[in-house]
């Protein structure tokens, strides 16, 4: 079942399209990349379905009933920009955050401790935040976006500013917080935590989707039937239709990266290849998320 | 708690547990008190250096007339001009007064020696002396008794009386009225300013930190705008109240001390700013005390928070607006103007309102809902008719109503610019948006 289904949605601001007809299904208890270059509308759509803003047409189906003001409270939305009140106690902060977010006083107390002692920072329950560091004010942060244990939680580039340790460990939180059956929209730039961590992806670009769907099948789309072979002698002679994109030789060992024609697969390619020279390895070359952005980005933009 | 109150809680703590809240909140009454005590304390202390002043009275009027007071010390000498001004360089801190021959009908010429200058007063305390003299024995040479000549000083005090259509007539005073509605004025004035101005910094830093990015999901952007108004309000409220009880008790206490030797008369003599003399009356000094006994005191302070609040409020949501459109305390002068024009604007027509509370001017800038809270309580001691009070309200809680709802379509996009290069255009632009 979708716990968001977006559909139809537009919003414009003055002259510009922020928004263009979007639909997108956010299937529960999954991880939801949603990419797109700088100024795609991203944070748009991120403000219309935290009820920030509102759209111009279309409407976003929250558990199956039209988006309420309230449902903003089964949320929890990290924004990119982020900040805290720097005079406040880190405690007395995330109290407050918690209690607009309709929590009892007793109960935000409770959690933000467990969370504190889950992430080793006990010690800095009573200090001012402008005393901690950056990294640290995104721990605080991460925090004050999951304690009223949201069932959709939005993060928008939520590793920026994390050294790989911390990285790591707000990571294992994000798989956990799945695993316990939160749905988690993320979006980010960085295209290696998309590959680890994103069940479905979703590219916007110019105020479009461009790509939708699960991650494996999206990627499936993208195969080219290219095969990434190493061996040894030298390929002189390929078959009628197979393509030699690129070969380069390490220590008598060559990598070459043929394209197939779509009818035949690797068997095929083997078969022509096995009496020529001596194969190493064999493997399909399964384009990576990044790929895929880049390709379909610079394609929109010259097309 | 609803949102709002949880918002007004936080502006409210995180401001009056500040330092600086605590500094201010006990300067300001030692500043007050400093105000209200010492001119008073340095007015009644016996002066010891007192100015001597020899008096060459070559005409023989003055002998004995010129009457020593705190400040001043006259010593009548019979030396020649030439020995008094060479003795004089001896005698640094003295000056010389001399009165050659006079010809009574003519203007007299009379001249002053000394190293330093006189001084304003000093100069025109020895010519009314003089003049009053010779007055006094040109009198007496046209055939006037001493006793007449006593009987003849006419003394004035004139009250005034308001007649009401139910035909009571309350005592006024003009002076009590005055003072009593220039303070007023002046506090809510300064009130709106100081306090404005910090909503407007507490809405550029939520927007430069971008802790509105991380609490905009959780509240809508007119809690927040609210809820820190009032909040800071509120803050206002307490450090005005804490001002006033401290002021109190410390003019109280302080006066106690420092004019423990000061005979009462003197005090209330100098508080009507009269040189002390022998008493006319006896109650003089209540007179001060009367006259403010003679202003209708509940309805000026129940005016007093209306105006003091509605102001606020009204000109609260004006400074919100301007801190969200901006990036930086140093981008908001631009639209510091037009709120800042007819704030500045009332207090520069104070002086007219006074010469005439009644007249169209005052009516019409006490309706207007912009210079309405500090025109009207400037009006107010001088017995308003109800009806214009009424219509001045009105008009506050209208214009109040109005601002917030202008400064909330701002103020709901503004919070979210940053680095545009904001204008009137794109100020109105921003209002016409729908989100």
């Amino acid at each position: 079942m979708d716990i968001l289904s977006i559909r139809g949605i537009s919003k414009s601001y003055g002259d510009h399209q922020a928004l263009k007809d979007i639909h997108l299904n956010i299937p529960q208890n999954s991880i939801f990349g949603l990419l797109g270059p700088n100024g795609a509308g991203k944070t748009t759509l991120i403000r219309i379905i935290t009820n920030i803003i509102m759209p111009d047409a279309g409407e976003i189906i929250f558990n199956g009933k039209p988006l309420e003001p309230d449902h903003v409270r089964a949320m929890g939305y990290l924004p990119e920009e982020r900040g805290l009140y720097k005079k406040m106690k880190v405690a007395e902060q995330l109290v407050y955050l918690a209690r607009l977010k309709g929590m009892a006083k007793s109960d935000a107390v409770r959690i933000i401790k467990e969370w504190f002692e889950k992430l080793d920072i006990s010690s800095w329950y009573h200090k001012n935040v402008e005393d901690l560091s950056k990294g640290m004010q995104q721990k605080v942060q991460f925090i004050a976006t999951v304690m009223h244990k949201p069932q959709l939680i939005i993060l928008d580039e939520p590793f920026s500013g994390f050294d790989p340790v911390n990285a790591n460990l707000i990571k294992d939180e994000i798989l956990q917080l799945r695993d316990e059956g939160t749905t988690i929209i993320f979006s980010t730039h960085r295209m290696e935590s998309v590959e680890e961590l994103c069940d479905h992806i979703c590219l916007i670009h110019d105020a479009t989707t461009i790509l939708n769907g699960p991650k494996n099948e999206i990627r499936n789309q993208f195969r080219s039937n290219t095969f990434i072979i190493e061996h040894r002698g030298n390929l002189d002679v390929l078959l009628n239709g197979y393509t030699c994109l690129s070969s380069t030789e390490n220590d008598q060992i060559f990598r070459s990266e043929i394209q197939i024609p779509g009818r035949e697969n690797l068997n095929d390619l083997l078969r022509s290849l096995a009496d020529k020279v001596e194969i190493v390895s064999a493997n399909e070359k399964i384009p990576s998320i990044n790929d895929i952005f880049i390709s379909q980005v610079t394609n929109s933009n010259n097309g | 708690m609803g949102k709002i109150g949880l918002i007004i809680a936080r502006e409210y703590l995180s401001r009056v547990r500040k330092k600086s809240f605590i500094i201010m909140t006990i300067l300001g009454p030692l500043l007050f008190a400093g105000i209200a005590i010492v001119p008073t304390w340095l007015a009644t202390r016996e002066s010891t250096d007192q100015k001597v002043i020899w008096v060459l009275d070559e005409s023989g009027y003055f002998d004995g007339k010129m009457e020593n007071n705190g400040s001043v010390k006259f010593e009548m000498t019979h030396k020649s001009l030439e020995e008094a001004k060479a003795e004089l360089i001896n005698n640094k801190g003295v000056s010389l007064l001399y009165i050659p021959e006079i010809d009574i009908n003519n203007k007299a010429e009379i001249s002053f020696y000394s190293f330093n200058n006189p001084g304003f007063s000093l100069e025109k305390t020895i010519e009314g002396k003089i003049r009053t003299e010779l007055e006094n024995i040109k009198l007496i040479n046209s055939g006037i008794e001493k006793e007449q000549l006593e009987q003849l000083k006419a003394r004035v005090e004139l009250s005034t009386y308001n007649l009401s259509k139910a035909g009571t007539e309350n005592e006024s005073s003009s002076e009590a009225s005055s003072a009593v509605g220039y303070i007023s004025a002046f506090l809510i004035y300064f009130f709106i300013f100081f306090y404005g101005a910090q909503i407007m910094r507490g809405v550029i830093e939520e927007k430069t930190s971008k802790v509105i990015e991380v609490i905009i999901s959780s509240v809508k952007p007119f809690q927040l705008m609210m809820g820190k108004i009032i909040g800071v309000g509120a803050v206002g409220l307490t450090q005005f109240l804490l001002w006033t009880a401290l002021s109190t008790g410390i003019v109280s206490v302080g006066s106690a001390i420092l004019l423990k030797d000061v005979e009462p008369d003197k005090i209330e003599s100098l508080a009507q700013n009269q040189p002390i003399k022998t008493p006319v009356k006896a109650d003089t000094g209540n007179v001060i005390f009367d006259a403010l006994k003679k202003v209708n005191f509940p309805l000026v302070i129940g005016c007093f928070v209306f105006y003091f609040l509605g102001g606020y409020l009204l000109y609260g949501a004006l400074f919100a607006a301007v801190g969200s459109a901006v990036d930086s305390d140093a981008d908001s002068q631009q639209f510091m103007l037009p709120i800042t024009i007819p704030l500045i604007f009332s207090m520069v027509i104070i002086a007219a309102i006074l010469k005439e509370p009644h007249g169209s001017l005052a009516v019409w800038t006490s309706i207007i809902p912009f210079t309405a809270p500090v025109v009207m309580m400037m009006r107010i001691p001088f017995d308003v008719p109800i009806w214009q009070i009424a219509a001045s309200m009105l008009s506050v809680v209208g214009g109040f109503l109005a601002t917030t709802w202008f400064a909330g379509r701002i103020y709901r996009i503004g919070i979210f610019m940053h680095g545009t290069k904001v204008n009137y255009k794109v100020l109105a632009k921003w209002f016409m948006m729908k989100i």
